[in-house]
């Protein structure tokens, strides 16, 4: 694989991956504070 | 008798014989750095953990006729200098830049992120200096002469990481490449003294960028504070949710992500105070010690002042403004979705620079607006950031394995 291929590859997949993970990431602890909400137990504002 | 004194006399020379000769003027060269470093650290207060021991293992391994970093086989058979055996107790197996992690993790506080989950998207887009830096320096080394064609690729991965704004990275990825051939051993010691500095460098480097980014409008865009609470359930799960999904998805940067994680999930229970305070404290202590004196160790002369060394700090300089422009962008682009309601500056704490980034936001806004503390969505953004680099370089790290690269 060439310089220029490899670059635009690990920029697209390398980016994109790190974009959708995180937002994979972001959507799952939503799921996960309010699944342990704070009334029962108190929480830090 | 006047023969054996003449010996004494003339082995005692040797060492000053050896710096002034023409072989020992790269060696003079790196003590006058290491000099600096000194003065940046004491005098400037510039990452002064880090450059004390970078720099007092540079002036070690770089005074006449040293020992200290000796490699066995080499001038003294049989012989490792005691450099040396910290680089390999601790880096070469990259165990050091990982402990470091362990500290981080149980120094860092997510109660932000959480209490705001999106913030970490302005993590992944601070990351856009990594991608494309790597993308440029691959165009660029080439040129530049004195780099192993075979090695580019590599070379200019550990470059780009600097972009990750994470020293232990940095370190963590030159060296696994180190390790397997595919880069000098001496550009480790220049890959993180060149992290290092560009991350005391963040409050200098960032305002620039974020005044000419965005509009006094834009900065002095106020974002309510969340209204949601974070229990102390999901600060708990919330290393391990990061773990797992790591472990699905990037397995490779596990031992990054998993170290981080370690420290702050003790942290979070609440339960093992001595071990949280033992890696805040004793092991991040002892860590940052060994691996600087280490790091400091491979800075010989010879091997550090090359071509490749100035393009380290020129594109590492690259992947961190980068990075902060990634972040400002996102942040444009969401005060422009969201009509006005998201202030573009918390785009330029996604980078890993805990809490400097923050704290930069933070100051940037009460100069806009006396009234605008953005402090605590920074602080999420800015963690977010500290996620995000480890999760860039896992994905990179991933993605060369399936290449067969690694």
């Amino acid at each position: 694989m060439d310089n220029t291929t490899f670059g635009l590859t690990m920029l697209l997949v390398g980016m994109g991956g790190t974009l959708l993970t995180l937002w994979i990431l972001a959507i799952l602890i939503g799921w996960l504070t309010r699944l342990c909400d704070t009334s029962k137990e108190g929480g830090k504002p | 008798m006047i023969d054996a004194i003449y010996n004494a006399l003339d082995a005692l020379g040797a060492g000053a014989r050896a710096a002034f000769s023409p072989t020992g003027l790269p060696n003079l060269v790196m003590i006058g750095i290491s000099l600096t470093m000194f003065w940046l650290a004491i005098k400037k207060e510039v990452e002064p953990l880090l450059l004390l021991p970078i720099g007092f293992g540079c002036l070690l391994a770089n005074l006449p006729l040293s020992d200290v970093m000796n490699i066995p086989g080499t001038n003294l058979p049989n012989h490792e200098g005691f450099l040396r055996v910290m680089y390999d107790m601790g880096i070469g197996n990259e165990l050091f830049p990982l402990l470091i992690f362990v500290g981080i993790g149980s120094m860092t506080d997510f109660t932000p992120l959480l209490a705001r989950p999106k913030m970490i998207l302005f993590g992944a887009a601070g990351q856009l200096g990594i991608f494309l830096t790597l993308l440029v320096a691959l165009l660029i080394l080439p040129y530049i002469p004195g780099i192993n064609p075979a090695q580019i690729k590599e070379t200019a991965i550990s470059i780009a990481v600097i972009g990750a704004c994470d020293g232990p990275t940095v370190i963590y990825v030159s060296n696994l490449f180190a390790g397997l051939g595919k880069i000098d051993h001496s550009m480790v010691g220049a890959l993180a003294v060149a992290a290092y500095s560009y991350m005391a460098l963040v409050p200098i480097i960032q305002p620039p960028i974020m005044r000419l980014m965005t509009t006094a409008k834009e900065r002095a865009t106020p974002i309510p504070p969340a209204k949601n609470k974070v229990s102390k359930t999901a600060l708990i799960f919330f290393p391990i949710l990061v773990v797992v999904l790591t472990g699905i998805i990037a397995p490779k940067g596990l031992p990054l992500m998993g170290s981080i994680m370690l420290g702050n999930f003790l942290k979070m229970s609440g339960v093992v105070p001595r071990l949280t305070q033992c890696s805040e404290n004793e092991i991040a202590n002892i860590s940052t010690l060994f691996l600087g004196l280490a790091i400091g160790g491979t800075m010989a002369g010879q091997e550090f002042l090359k071509s490749q060394t100035l393009m380290v700090f020129a594109l590492g300089l690259m992947a961190i403004v980068v990075d902060t422009v990634g972040g400002l962008l996102l942040g444009k682009i969401w005060y422009k979705l969201s009509g006005g309601k998201m202030n573009p500056l918390i785009g330029a704490a996604g980078i890993s620079a805990y809490p400097m980034a923050a704290r930069i936001v933070q100051v940037e806004g009460l100069k806009a607006n006396h009234q605008n503390h953005l402090l605590m969505n920074a602080m999420g953004a800015n963690t977010g950031g500290q996620i995000g680099s480890v999760m860039a370089a896992s994905i990179m790290l991933a993605i060369l394995k399936g290449m067969g690269l690694i």
